[in-house]
This record gives C-alpha cells, sequence and structure tokens, in this order.
C-alpha cells in the first residue's frame, strides 16, 4: 500500500509507535495480556457475559454502578501503585553514577502517569462510587434524579481510564508532570502523542465527572424523603452535595483549559505559547483554577465518611452538626480563592502572594473545627475499634500532620524555599492518602457489609491497616526531610550519595504500602470465601444511625418498599428508639426506570473518537463522533425507559426479608 | 410511548415546586429583545459608530451581560421563587464563582505581567 493510503488509514499510528524497544513495557504487556486472556476465557467459559452486560453494564442503578465506580478506582490503584513502585524502586537505585533501571523517556511518563491516574482514575472514582451508592440511600431515594445519565457517566470515565491505560502499550503517555504545563506540553517541544493522551484521557472522563456532579446535586436537592430537611441531612451526604457543587462549577474551568491547549496543538492557535501574545501563565493560572477545587472534591466525601464512622462507632450523634455544616460550606467557597499558592514562585507580587498565603492559611480553620468535632463526638463515647474506626483514627493523626505542613507551604517566604522540592511531595501524599485513601478505605469498610450482606474480614483489614500506616509513613516522613535538604521533585538521578539512604527507607514504605495492598486483595477475597459466617442479616450490622442502614443488605433494586419519613438527624438511630415497626403489609407495584446499553456505547464511541483524535485518524474520529449524535438522538426515541416492579416481587422480597430478620432475633 | 408514562409525567409537572412556564407572548418578547440586543453590536461593529475600539468592545460586553439576564428570565425562566428559590441561590453562587475567577485571574496576571515581563528588551527589540 502507499504511504499516503496508509497515512489516511492509521493517521500517524504505526508499528514503530509500538513501544517494543522498552523491555519493561513488553514485559508488562506479555503480563496483562495474558492476564486479561486468562480473564476473558474464564468469564466465557462460566458464560458470565450476558449477566455483566443485562445485570452490571447497562444498568442504571446506582448500588450497581457505584460499585463499579469502586472497581474501577481499585483496577486503577494497582496501576498507579505499579508506577509508584517503581520511581521508589529507580531512586533508591540510582546513586554514585548508576543510571538506574529507567531511561528518562520511560521515567518521565512514570511519574506523569502516576499522577494523572491516581488523581483522576484511583481517588475520583472511589469517591464518585462511595457517593453514588450511599447518597441515595442516605436520603431515602429510589435512585439518582438521571440513571441513564449516571450509567453514561460512569462509562465515559472508564473511557477515559481506557485511553491512558492504551498509552502505555501503544505510543507513549504524557513526558510533562501530571498537570501538562506548557511550554513543555505545547506542539513544538511534546510533539509526540503523549499530550494527545492526556487531554484525550482526561476529556472524555471530565464529561463523566461533570454529568454525575450535576446528576448528584439534583439527587440531593429534589429525592430527598419527606420531613428530610436540609439541616436534617446525614453530614455524608452534605459533604457530597458541597462536592458536586465543586466539580460543576471547576471541571469546565479544566475542559475550557485543556480545549485550549489542544488547540494550541492541533490547529496551531497560541494562546499558551511563547511567542506571539501568548501566555503559558495563563495556563498554570487556569489549570490551578480547578487543580485546587479538585483536591477539596476528592476531601470533603472523606470528611464526611469519618463523620459518619464516627458518630456510628462512638454510638454518639455527630458533635457540632450545624458547625459540621457551616465548616463545609465555608470551604467549599473558600477552596475557590485560594489556587494562586500552587505557584507563588511565578512572579507575582507582595500583595497577591500574601492574599493568597492568608486565604490559604484561613482555610485551616474550618478543618480545624472539623477535627474538633470528631474529637468531641469520640469524648465519653463508647468507642467500638472496628477497621473503619481505626481508619478514621489513623486520618486524624496523619491529615494533622499534613495539613500543618500545608500552613507552612502557605507562607509564601517558606514556600519560595520548598517549592517543588520532595518536601512539597510529602506534603500532598500525606493529605491525599492520609485524607481521601484513608476515607476511601474507612468507607469501603463501613458501606461493604450493606453492598453485599456480609462484613469484611477483620484480620486481613488490620494487616492490610497496619502495612498501609507504617508504609506511609516509613515512605514519605524521609520524602520531607530531603525537601527540606533541598532535592526537588523528579529526579531520575543523584549525585549526592548521603542521600541515598533516606531513598532506601523510603522504597521500604513503599513497600510495605504494597503489602498493604495486597493484604486488601486477599481479604476481599476471604471474606468472599467466609461469607457466611460474616453474613449481615439484619441489615444494620453496626447499629448505625443513618437511613441507609434502614433497609435489608444488600438493599433490594427499589432501595425502600416505603418511602421512609423522617423526623430528626440520624433518622435511623432516631426511628430505632421509637420502636420502628418495618411494615410487612399493602405493598404496591414499584415504578423503576429500565436497564439500556446506549450509555456504554456512547462512551465506547467517545473513547474511538479520542483515540483517532490522538493518532490523526480523521476518518475515524469524524465516524465515531456522527455515530455518536446519531446515537444519543436514537436514545431519545426510546420510549421504554421504564417499568414497574410487581407487587408480588415487591411482596416475595419483603417476605425473605422479614424471614431473616425472624432468624436473626 | 404507553399513556401511563404520560401521565405519570404531567402528575409531575404540576407538583406546585413553582415551575414557571413561558407563554407565547413571553417567548416572542424574548425573541425580539435577544435580536435587538445582537443587531445593535453588530451595527456598532460594522458602522464603526464609536470612536475608538475599546468603547466599542465595553459596549459590546455591556450588551451581552443583558442579553445573559434576557435568556434567564424569558427563556430559563428564573425568578426568586422558582424551584423553591434554588435556581436564584446556583445563579448567586455562579456570579460569585465568575466573578472570583475572572478578577483573581485579571489581577493575578496583570501582576505577572508588570513583574515577570522584561519591558526594555521588549522595546529594545523592535
Amino acid at each position: 500500500m502507499s504511504p499516503d493510503l496508509l497515512k489516511l488509514i492509521f493517521g500517524r499510528l504505526t508499528f514503530e509507535s509500538l513501544p517494543l524497544h522498552e523491555p519493561i513495557v513488553v514485559g508488562t504487556f506479555a503480563v496483562v495480556a495474558t492476564g486479561g486472556l486468562i480473564m476473558v476465557a474464564g468469564l466465557t467459559y462460566f458464560r458470565v457475559w450476558g449477566y455483566l452486560w443485562s445485570e452490571w453494564f447497562t444498568s442504571v442503578d446506582h448500588k450497581r454502578i457505584g460499585i463499579m465506580y469502586m472497581i474501577l478506582g481499585i483496577v486503577m490503584l494497582l496501576r498507579g501503585f505499579a508506577d509508584a513502585l517503581m520511581m521508589r524502586l529507580q531512586q533508591a537505585l540510582a546513586f554514585g553514577g548508576s543510571e538506574g533501571y529507567l531511561n528518562s523517556h520511560h521515567y518521565d511518563q512514570v511519574f506523569t502517569a502516576h499522577g494523572v491516574i491516581m488523581i483522576f482514575f484511583v481517588a475520583m472514582p472511589l469517591v464518585t462510587g462511595l457517593m453514588n451508592f450511599v447518597v441515595p440511600l442516605q436520603i431515602g431515594a429510589r435512585d439518582v434524579s438521571f440513571p441513564f445519565l449516571n450509567n453514561f457517566s460512569f462509562w465515559m470515565t472508564v473511557g477515559g481510564a481506557v485511553l491512558v491505560m492504551a498509552s502505555l502499550f501503544i505510543g507513549e503517555f504524557a513526558r510533562t508532570g501530571w498537570l501538562a504545563y506548557p511550554p513543555l506540553s505545547n506542539i513544538g517541544y511534546s510533539p509526540d502523542v503523549g499530550v494527545d493522551y492526556y487531554i484525550w484521557g482526561l476529556q472524555v472522563a471530565g464529561v463523566g465527572t461533570t454529568l454525575s456532579g450535576i446528576n448528584l446535586i439534583c439527587t440531593i436537592v429534589k429525592l430527598r424523603c419527606p420531613g428530610m430537611t436540609m439541616m436534617r441531612m446525614p453530614v455524608f451526604t452534605w459533604t457530597a452535595l458541597c462536592t458536586n457543587v465543586l466539580i460543576v462549577a471547576s471541571f469546565p474551568v479544566l475542559t475550557v483549559v485543556l480545549a485550549l491547549l489542544s488547540l494550541d496543538r492541533y490547529v496551531g492557535t497560541n494562546f499558551f505559547t511563547n511567542d506571539f501574545g501568548g501566555s503559558p501563565m495563563m495556563y498554570v493560572n487556569l489549570i490551578w483554577i480547578w487543580g485546587h477545587p479538585e483536591v477539596y472534591i476528592l476531601v470533603l466525601p472523606a470528611f464526611g465518611i469519618f463523620s459518619e464512622v464516627t458518630s456510628t462507632f462512638s454510638g454518639k450523634r455527630l458533635f457540632g452538626y450545624t458547625s459540621m455544616v457551616y465548616a463545609t460550606v465555608v470551604i467549599t467557597i473558600l477552596s475557590y480563592l485560594v489556587w494562586l499558592h500552587h505557584f507563588f514562585t511565578m512572579g507575582s507580587g507582595a500583595s497577591v502572594n500574601s492574599f493568597f498565603g492568608i486565604t490559604t492559611m484561613i482555610i485551616s480553620i474550618p478543618t480545624g473545627a472539623k477535627m474538633f468535632n470528631w474529637l468531641f463526638t469520640m469524648y465519653r463515647g463508647r468507642i467500638r475499634f472496628e477497621l473503619p474506626m481505626m481508619w478514621t483514627i489513623a486520618f486524624m493523626l496523619t491529615f494533622v500532620l499534613g495539613g500543618m505542613t500545608g500552613v507552612l507551604l502557605a507562607v509564601p517566604p517558606a514556600d519560595f524555599v520548598l517549592h517543588n522540592s520532595l518536601f512539597l511531595i510529602a506534603h500532598f501524599h500525606n493529605v491525599i492518602i492520609g485524607g481521601v485513601v484513608f476515607g476511601a478505605f474507612a468507607g469501603i469498610g463501613y458501606w461493604f457489609p450493606k453492598a453485599f450482606g456480609f462484613k469484611l474480614d477483620p484480620f486481613w483489614g488490620k494487616l492490610s491497616f497496619w502495612f498501609w500506616v507504617t508504609g506511609f509513613y516509613l515512605a514519605f516522613m524521609p520524602l520531607y526531610v530531603l525537601g527540606l535538604m533541598g532535592v526537588t521533585r523528579r529526579l531520575r538521578v543523584f549525585d549526592d550519595p548521603s542521600l541515598q539512604i533516606w531513598f532506601i527507607v523510603a522504597g521500604i514504605g513503599a513497600f510495605l504500602v504494597f503489602l498493604g495492598i495486597l493484604s486488601m486483595l486477599i481479604q476481599f477475597a476471604v471474606s468472599f470465601l467466609r461469607r457466611e459466617q460474616l453474613k449481615d442479616v439484619t441489615g444494620d450490622p453496626w447499629d448505625a444511625r443513618t437511613l441507609e442502614w434502614a433497609t435489608s443488605s444488600p438493599p433490594p433494586a427499589y432501595n425502600f418498599a416505603f418511602t421512609p419519613v423522617v423526623h430528626d438527624n440520624d433518622a435511623w438511630w432516631d426511628m430505632k428508639k421509637r420502636g420502628y415497626q418495618r411494615p410487612l403489609l399493602g405493598f404496591k407495584p414499584i415504578h423503576m426506570p429500565s436497564s439500556t446499553g446506549t450509555g456504554i456505547i456512547l462512551a465506547g464511541l467517545a473513547t474511538a473518537m479520542g483515540f483517532g483524535l490522538i493518532w490523526y485518524i480523521w476518518w475515524l474520529a469524524a465516524a465515531s463522533f456522527i455515530a455518536m449524535l446519531a446515537v444519543g438522538i436514537g436514545h431519545t426515541f426510546n420510549y421504554h425507559r421504564d417499568f414497574d416492579i410487581p407487587a408480588d416481587d415487591v411482596i416475595r422480597a419483603e417476605d425473605a426479608r422479614t424471614k431473616l430478620l425472624a432468624g436473626a432475633k | 410511548m404507553n399513556t401511563d408514562t404520560h401521565a405519570a409525567h404531567a402528575d409531575d409537572h404540576h407538583h406546585g415546586d413553582g415551575h414557571a412556564h413561558g407563554s407565547f407572548s413571553t417567548y416572542m418578547l424574548g425573541f425580539v429583545l435577544s435580536v435587538v440586543l445582537t443587531a445593535i453590536p453588530f451595527w456598532l461593529v460594522m458602522s464603526g459608530a464609536l470612536p475608538s475600539k475599546q468603547i466599542t468592545a465595553l459596549v459590546i460586553m455591556a450588551f451581552a451581560v443583558v442579553q445573559i439576564v434576557v435568556h434567564m428570565i424569558y427563556f430559563l425562566h428564573m425568578n426568586t421563587t422558582s424551584e423553591n428559590g434554588w435556581s436564584m441561590m446556583a445563579l448567586i453562587f455562579t456570579i460569585v464563582m465568575v466573578v472570583i475567577a475572572l478578577s483573581g485571574s485579571l489581577w493575578v496576571m496583570n501582576h505577572l505581567n508588570s513583574n515577570m515581563m522584561p519591558i526594555h528588551q521588549m522595546t529594545g527589540m523592535k
């Protein structure tokens, strides 16, 4: 075939694009491909594709979508953590003239991919998954406001993850750092596909994130059950509301910044170039207007989880509910007023730097108030040290430390010394692991019995807990020290041999975290095998306080046979106290949304379009775009969007639960 | 479409949440206003009626703001009571966010511009 025709069909994709010259990548590919083939073969052998398609992939049930988000987050955690281990190993080795084992081309991709994956495809899915699963149950709703949109959002997030993962084996990923600052990310300095994978991966996933934000806001505002006023909402729902408001307000900024960057790269505009009036600084400014709210998007729901866990396992009403709500709202607003602290050193004057330094310090006040609320909730409580509570206490200790180094970094003169150093790396891992990751794990341990009907095995959970916590401290405390000594981030080789011991300690810490992740996976497997012993028949295994525990574990598709009526904060606790009797008669058919494959098809097309744009395969991009429009419009003619669960089915499900409950007593 | 869902939908619609609905005349009024508000800026640019480009740009921006308000009132049916006040709250929040992002960016970029641009070299390069 002529080269022109090949170019027309495959764009800039050639055999040379496959990283066959990188033995590490080839090895990874061999392992992933074999694993994938075994899984596909297994699924085919056991004939579960049909089940997966009809019960999960096309499901619009918020609980199943939430669980799928969690699975996505955990799978991507393995990839992101593999990157982390590789970096730790490289930095521990590359001393005394040694180049380590990663070349710079590969190493730069590894640290970029690590950041992008951990934020967008681990932390975000874990947080969104928990919100999806818990919020409708907590407010006594049967599903989210727009169930189809929810399914579509999930698959768009998967589409973005697929693009980022594809970059590992087809072409390469960005070598720019996780925010792809220009001019480095501009076409002149990054002419290859790496940055394009970055852009389109995030744009595809960003659609999902924004839409799921809108969906959850609408759900919380419109679908609360009777009696649940705003100030009676569980704290987790409050934090979910604020987080989704932040998502809807800030993700469009990211979309626009990346769109402008792609215009620079694709059609030669000069928004962020050095010439013709472009300003790379504007990119830095805009992306942090998104980026700072983003960290609060991640941590606010974690705060919500800790609030639920603390009050449940202390057996007390949450101390200072009102102040907790106001602290959350204040953080929501303030998170928009601090973005410049990410670039104090870029050259603003004293007035700008001090303004943003002070707003940054102010934000620690509502956060501190929350910390005291949790402490006072525990004070004189009957604390049960179950796993979620252990994660919460680890969070309180770790997060305070991270918060204090954050306030240190908020002082502009100190920032001039610490900026871009490993001190910063240690700080944000300190708050993101200590806050978001511990929060997600507390949430997983807490709501797992609700989702699956059996508790997680405590032995492997505790093992995982101790590996994670000690591993975290071993891995990141040395980075604080190194940062204070002036070691900058993203370095591949080192000259000063006296630094090596710190990197070795950090590497050992990372290995302990690896054992922690492994224990967690074993914990899931062991819990599944021991599910009969760990079974929760009551639906309320922790003696908890909020509405999600009023229904069975796992909840029926319709969540609640009758919409609950709320009279107090901690609605379920209040119902239990007043001797609530489950209604046993009078069930009616329940109106529910039906499953649809449109979401997964649309997201698949969007992913194909992204792939076409990345490789300049214009026909693929155009065809997928047109197909997306066609499928989208076609879906508006689908009138079979809802169905009624017959009263008989409801009666059967509820009777089964009555029997279970009677057996439990 | 089965008639049940139709009925259910119609039911949902009249729950008294304070959905505002436009009539033919309000839609027409909105349409005429937005056409007028679009035509005037066009005319300003085409005819060059105002003395300087900067003034023209500022006037166009002012028209754009009015245009936004017209759309919100006549097409999005926003008022202080719709959706139990949630629309108003969302609007206020949006305005706060946009003002913070725009004014903050202008302030920051202006500072960077005055501190970081090598003015003498730039003029020397001409």
